[in-house]
């Protein structure tokens, strides 16, 4: 066992303790802005819709991905007639040919349009990534600023197993640079950010 | 493990000898350094993110004792089995032996370049395991049987038409097409199958914060959520630097990460694992591997706050045109150059002289390392414990005899500027390494001392 001549190691040789910094000048007041937040999914390769109702939802995914036949929506409400009982099978690997999934997502981060979704809500840690395409539905007021609002208000405490923060699709540029959508995860992503009707 | 190779010098040279190759290299990664520019203008904060972070590792570094355990307390708590690991030895035996118990003999992995540093994938090999890296440009180099070249574009080093012949023998896609796009698509195809067979699954980790006993781990691929996910059994390697305080702070290092890495705003996929999912295994294997001992070196223990992001190499005038397998080690450019002599003074003593101390690197670190001084001191700590290159250290005990003696130093500069204007040939030639790649200038007449005693008479 090595863990404690790692340890004894490591008290003999650390230096003296310094404090932490203070965090708090980093965060914003106020919510988070949606334009920016759409703008940058959009830079990321994503593509945003505004909804004020999920009945919109349909339409939308009839026009847009026409070829999407194995879909599952973790609500009913998203999509009425989709798939959503997701937590039989094998260990995730029955999703392997979902075509799309609609899942929800907790809230939207407006600097860099990351998304965080947990285990809690979407039950097979997998489903997001194995999914070809993958469509979120987050609301327009569930919008932070930054990564530090995100942590200090919405993840401050653990909840779920797995988190998981997405932004725009999976993408590599591996090959000389050039940027490719749909590396090993979903090969596009449809936000629909959702404000209803006042 | 003995390795034999060439220093630092003489495989840039061999890089070099494909001139369009290496120019393409250089302004390739250049275009990275600069979109990682336009990112970090763009946050008026910056300068104090990054000040910030250096703090949070500072923190780290004087209590890693405590957020170890406090770390491995609260992973079991999540249902994670925790190991130690004091070398890249014992490292590879704990995998292997998990990897036994499991009964595999193939499974996948997510980059990480601790395993590169231990050189599992060879050693599993041995024991009959065969290893899929899954991350593109891993796969890639693997099938190429190269290491990395670069911590976060592992391939880039290689042209498309070379990566297509790579598919075309290996997965069988048609001969002669290089399209970025349908590479990546076959390799997407040829590694899901290998997702979905294997049962278990190795990642690295970016952060692991001792508060929640949880690790983050950010990829644009997704494959390491792909493997770790349908997996029954997860291992994730991380060597002990890793660990953060808590995790508010993973706010300031996923700022930085990425924007630093390749300029994006943040990788597609930050994913915070915690505890196993029902009925799977989760094990972390803790590595010191020497960073108990580099913790120790006042002038080098920074360079354990690095978050291997890579702007040190893409920024480098040094790394960008000698190409990351010059370094022969897992981790090239300037942070490799500093991060190495730790692990062995003698088969890395060349790596801090491959630098022009220009300091840029020192600029763009997230963390703000130092590394452009840490290179510097270690080239006094290898000469001192006679590990420089020979004719290196010959030339710098004649310079210091030359140099301390001013009657010497006066005759010297005369002598070498007669010999330079009488016999120019006598520099001008092969033997001498500043002749590489330029001529010799002319030597003036006179030597500044004499102009100058002379012009401050007039």
């Amino acid at each position: 066992m090595s863990r404690e001549s790692i340890l004894a190691a490591i008290k003999k040789n650390q230096p003296e303790q310094q404090a932490l910094p203070d965090l708090d000048a980093f965060r914003r007041t106020g919510p988070g802005d949606p334009a920016a937040f759409r703008k940058v999914i959009e830079t990321l390769g994503g593509q945003v819709f505004e909804i004020s109702s999920y009945a919109e939802i349909q339409a939308l995914i009839a026009e847009h991905q026409p070829d999407a036949r194995k879909i599952i929506s973790l609500q009913e409400q998203y999509l009425p007639g989709a798939i959503t009982e997701w937590e039989a099978g094998d260990g995730g690997r029955q999703f392997e040919n979902v075509d799309l999934a609609i899942i929800p997502g907790q809230f939207g981060v407006a600097e860099n349009g990351a998304i965080w979704i947990t285990d809690v809500e979407i039950k097979e840690r997998v489903l997001p990534f194995i999914t070809q395409h993958l469509a979120i539905v987050v609301a327009s007021q569930d919008i932070v600023p930054t990564m530090h609002d995100a942590y200090a208000e919405r993840i401050a405490h653990p909840g779920g197993g797995f988190g998981v923060f997405i932004a725009g699709p999976s993408k590599t540029a591996d090959i000389e640079q050039s940027l490719v959508l749909g590396a090993h995860g979903a090969k596009s992503l449809t936000v629909f950010l959702y404000t209803p009707k006042p | 493990m003995e390795h034999q190779h060439k220093e630092h010098s003489l495989l840039a040279e061999e890089f070099n000898a494909n001139e369009p190759r290496v120019n393409w290299h250089d302004e390739t990664l250049w275009w990275v350094r600069q979109k990682r520019d336009k990112m970090a203008w763009s946050i008026p904060e910056w300068e104090d993110l990054r000040e910030a972070a250096s703090r949070i590792k500072h923190n780290v570094l004087g209590n890693l004792h405590d957020y170890l355990l406090a770390f491995e307390k609260n992973a079991q708590a999540n249902g994670a089995v925790v190991h130690w690991a004091a070398d890249a030895a014992e490292h590879n035996k704990i995998v292997l032996q998990l990897l036994q118990e499991q009964g595999v003999k193939r499974m996948v992995k997510s980059k990480s370049m601790l395993t590169e540093e231990c050189h599992l994938n060879p050693y599993l090999a041995e024991h009959g395991i065969e290893v899929i890296d899954t991350d593109l440009g891993e796969r890639i180099v693997q099938l190429a049987k190269e290491p990395p070249s670069h911590i976060v574009l592992p391939c880039i080093h290689k042209k498309k038409e070379e990566i297509g012949e790579l598919f075309h023998e290996h997965l069988g896609t048609p001969a002669g097409n290089a399209d970025p796009k349908f590479l990546t698509a076959a390799a997407r195809q040829h590694l899901r199958a290998e997702f979905i067979q294997s049962r278990v699954a190795i990642t690295g980790v970016n952060f692991a914060v001792a508060e929640t006993g949880e690790m983050v781990v950010c990829t644009n691929e997704g494959n390491a959520d792909m493997g770790a996910h349908l997996a029954d059994v997860h291992i994730a390697c991380m060597g002990i630097e890793k660990i953060i305080p808590q995790r508010k702070h993973l706010g300031v290092f996923l700022r930085l990460l990425a924007r630093s890495a390749t300029g994006q705003p943040i990788t597609t996929y930050s994913s915070h694992f915690r505890a196993p999912k029902k009925g799977q295994q989760l094990h972390i294997v803790l590595v010191d591997n020497g960073r108990s001992r580099q913790l120790g070196r006042e002038d080098f223990r920074n360079s354990l706050k690095c978050i291997r992001c890579g702007a040190c190499m893409n920024t480098c005038p040094v790394y960008r045109r000698s190409g990351g397998h010059s370094y022969h080690n897992a981790i090239a450019g300037p942070i490799g150059a500093i991060l190495a002599p730790n692990l062995d003074m003698k088969e890395y003593a060349d790596l801090p002289f491959a630098s022009t101390l220009c300091g840029s690197c020192s600029n763009v670190c997230p963390v703000k390392i130092d590394i452009h001084q840490q290179l510097y001191q270690w080239r006094q700590v290898i000469t001192k414990e006679g590990y420089a290159k020979k004719t290196k250290a010959a030339g710098m005990h004649a310079m210091n005899m030359v140099l301390s003696k001013p009657g010497l130093y006066k005759t010297a500069g005369g002598v070498g500027r007669w010999v330079m204007r009488t016999f120019p040939a006598v520099v001008n030639n092969g033997l001498n390494p500043w002749y590489k790649q330029r001529e010799m200038p002319e030597a003036p007449k006179e030597s500044f001392a004499d102009w100058y005693k002379k012009n401050r008479k007039q």
